[in-house]
């Protein structure tokens, strides 16, 4: 065998560990998946095979689906605009702090430490009716009865916002510390205020870092099953709800399927329109 | 004959010179040669051998009694070890065995009546033999009866426990007078908005709300009625539980004064000094529980086990471990001093004051119900 041929084959020899896990572990289950998708739910027993488009059609024309949907996009955009709103401050001081940017980073990453679904249950000691808040406001005499501030979308947002924030933070913190301090002192030179530096120089430039941020925390909102089911109402579901009712609670794994790739589809869609417009190295680059 | 000590017998006839020692070791090479062959598959569908059986069970107090009064007992007099797991729901549950290699779930506590049928559609049910289960002579016959209709030549399963899923109320709140006056009505009381619990599961909803319309919950004449029943208890409720777990935790801390509640659960409650009522309105929910052999499952070895388990002094034990009157027939079987106190509880062994659920009745509707509760649940 030639040197160039070795040389050739030894890129996908080190790959093919990774990518033989990417098709056993992801893409041979989204076959299965897709071909659930066109089976039928029996009433009672073992599922209906054979290539149907009834789940297909209901997942696109049922104003149920729908609306969940929307729904679901809804929650997802108004935690990405606030986690950009609360993440975008704190990352900036991170990257402009001097000395201390990897405690303050350390600390940034403490909550990844505890469990996703103890710390979205903490809020339930904090904002129950005899939680820390209610009891402090009744104990100030502030409020004469408990407030109700859990079990509604408010809370989901709430708890999703605690969950991606960090997300957002550290994409936001790469951006900004990639960019040279000297440009803003160069604009304050030429007359700009802080603040025209800032918004004219600083924040332009950190955008790519921004939308990676939302964007991930976009997706990771959108399908979101935990918070909803642990802080949210009889109403509250999002969509992963829904596939999770589906397959789990109605045993009808076909409608599931459907469900399920719906929304990696709109997920998926978002993603792509992403990287026709800024490209995922943005995000690869917040991500490392 | 239980197969986990063919090696010990063996063993024993060798040492006995009833057996050479070239039969001897011929025999267990060719047990080695007949584990070695298999693949990792096969002995994953074999549940491996049968020095373990799985259970899975509802966890908390409940798992606790069974840990502590059924398998370490169990485990110490055959040598098989019980892994004990957990699950959170009964849906979830048959979807991960549905999903599964054969025999590798092998024991579950399930519902008597539901789930034995939706296991048997699926082809999940096994045949036990009950002469390897002596034990079974306790068990009132009243609970084994809606399983023989299922599978009339053999049986899947062993009625273990009952209860019921009645009305859980804050004393301090409501009183006792109450809620024997309004009964089931209670949880759609505008007075009590934001302060209603209920489980989130569309058969108990769909119960309640037939008994809120006053329909009889096994023959549901006017179901648009019980979904505006069900979307008004909907719209007062501070939220739906989940767990027993939650269901003792919103009523502890006080976040709910009012909630359906199951019977264990709430016992439990008022054992911990809660002052939580309990009260079954007329034509409350009754259930069964079962122990669910799956498809599989190395037989004898689960026969062992239910037979242990079904003991009177286990299952005494367990059944105030958990706060749910055993399966076992108190006019055959002295109960003890705790067991006739707890909810639910009928001295009979006629079970005649309960109403179970009919499964052809409610499984028949369940794609169509349960898809239903779903979108009105969602506001729909």
């Amino acid at each position: 065998m030639s040197v160039e041929a070795r040389e050739r084959r030894q890129p996908w020899i080190l790959l093919s560990p990774a990518l033989g896990a990417v098709a056993l572990l992801l893409l041979l289950p989204l076959v299965f998946i897709v071909v659930y998708s066109f089976w039928l739910r029996s009433a009672v027993g073992p599922d209906t095979v054979g290539f149907h488009l009834d789940n297909w059609q209901r997942a696109l024309t049922d104003p149920f689906y729908r609306y969940i949907l929307l729904n679901t996009l809804k929650i997802a955009a108004i935690t990405t605009v606030l986690c950009a709103i609360l993440g975008y401050p704190a990352a900036y001081f991170v990257a402009r702090s001097k000395g201390n940017k990897v405690i303050l980073l350390l600390l940034l990453m403490l909550p990844f430490w505890i469990s996703y679904i103890i710390r979205t249950m903490s809020w339930i000691n904090i904002l129950g009716s005899s939680g820390a808040l209610n009891t402090a406001l009744m104990t100030l005499g502030i409020i004469s009865e408990p407030f109700r501030m859990l079990y509604n979308e408010g809370a989901v947002i709430l708890g999703l916002v605690h969950f991606l924030l960090p997300f957002m933070v550290l994409n936001v913190f790469v951006s900004l510390d990639g960019i040279d301090t000297s440009f803003e002192d160069a604009a304050c030179s030429l007359g700009a205020t802080r603040w025209q530096a800032f918004t004219q120089v600083t924040l332009p430039l950190s955008l790519p870092g921004l939308a990676a941020g939302g964007l991930l925390c976009f997706v990771l909102a959108a399908g979101s099953y935990v918070t909803p089911v642990v802080l949210g109402g009889p109403r509250d579901a999002m969509f992963a709800n829904l596939v999770y009712e589906a397959i789990i609670t109605q045993l009808n794994w076909p409608m599931g399927s459907a469900l399920s790739l719906l929304l990696l589809f709109v997920l998926g869609g978002l993603v792509a329109l992403y990287n026709r417009f800024l490209g995922l190295s943005q995000l690869t680059r917040g991500l490392g | 004959m239980d197969n986990t000590k063919r090696y010990e017998r063996l063993l024993e006839r060798y040492r006995n010179g009833d057996l050479e020692r070239r039969s001897f070791l011929g025999l267990i090479g060719a047990a080695g040669l007949a584990y070695g062959v298999q693949t990792p598959f096969a002995r994953m569908a074999m549940a491996s051998d049968v020095s373990q059986v799985r259970f899975d069970g509802w966890g908390g107090v409940v798992s606790e009694a069974f840990r502590r009064h059924a398998f370490d007992p169990y485990t110490e007099a055959t040598g098989i070890r019980v892994v004990d797991a957990t699950f959170s729901g009964a849906d979830e549950y048959l979807a991960q065995v549905r999903a599964s290699s054969p025999g590798e779930y092998n024991i579950a506590h399930l519902s008597g009546a539901f789930d034995y049928a939706r296991y048997h559609n699926f082809g999940l049910t096994s045949e036990l033999n009950l002469d390897n289960i002596p034990n079974m002579q306790y068990v009132m016959e009243r609970l084994t009866e809606v399983y023989r209709t299922i599978t009339p030549d053999a049986l899947s399963a062993v009625p273990y426990n009952y209860g019921t899923t009645g009305l859980a109320y804050n004393r301090s709140v409501i009183s006792d007078e109450e809620i024997r006056e309004k009964g089931a009505g209670i949880l759609i009381d505008p007075a009590y908005e934001g302060r209603i619990g209920g489980w989130g599961e569309w058969r108990t909803r769909i119960w309640y709300g037939a008994l809120q319309t006053g329909q009889d919950p096994n023959n549901i004449e006017d179901m648009e009625a019980v979904w505006d029943a069900i979307r008004a208890h909907r719209d007062l409720a501070l939220n739906y539980w989940s767990s027993g777990a939650e269901l003792m935790s919103l009523l502890a801390e006080g976040e709910i004064v009012v909630t359906e509640g199951w019977s264990g659960r709430i016992a439990a409650l008022q054992e911990q000094g809660h002052d939580i009522g309990y009260y079954d309105p007329p034509n409350g929910y009754g259930w069964e529980e079962c122990l669910f052999v799956i498809a599989g499952s190395p037989i004898e070895a689960c026969e062992e086990l239910l037979n242990f388990m079904l003991a009177p002094e286990t299952s005494i034990a367990v059944a105030e471990g958990q706060n749910y009157p055993p399966a076992l027939d108190p006019t055959r079987v002295d109960l003890g001093e705790k067991v006739p106190t707890l909810p639910a509880f009928d001295p009979t062994g006629t079970l005649e004051g309960l109403t179970f659920a009919v499964p052809e009745y409610w499984n028949t509707n369940e794609a169509e119900w349960s898809e239903q509760f779903s979108r009105v649940q969602r506001g729909f």
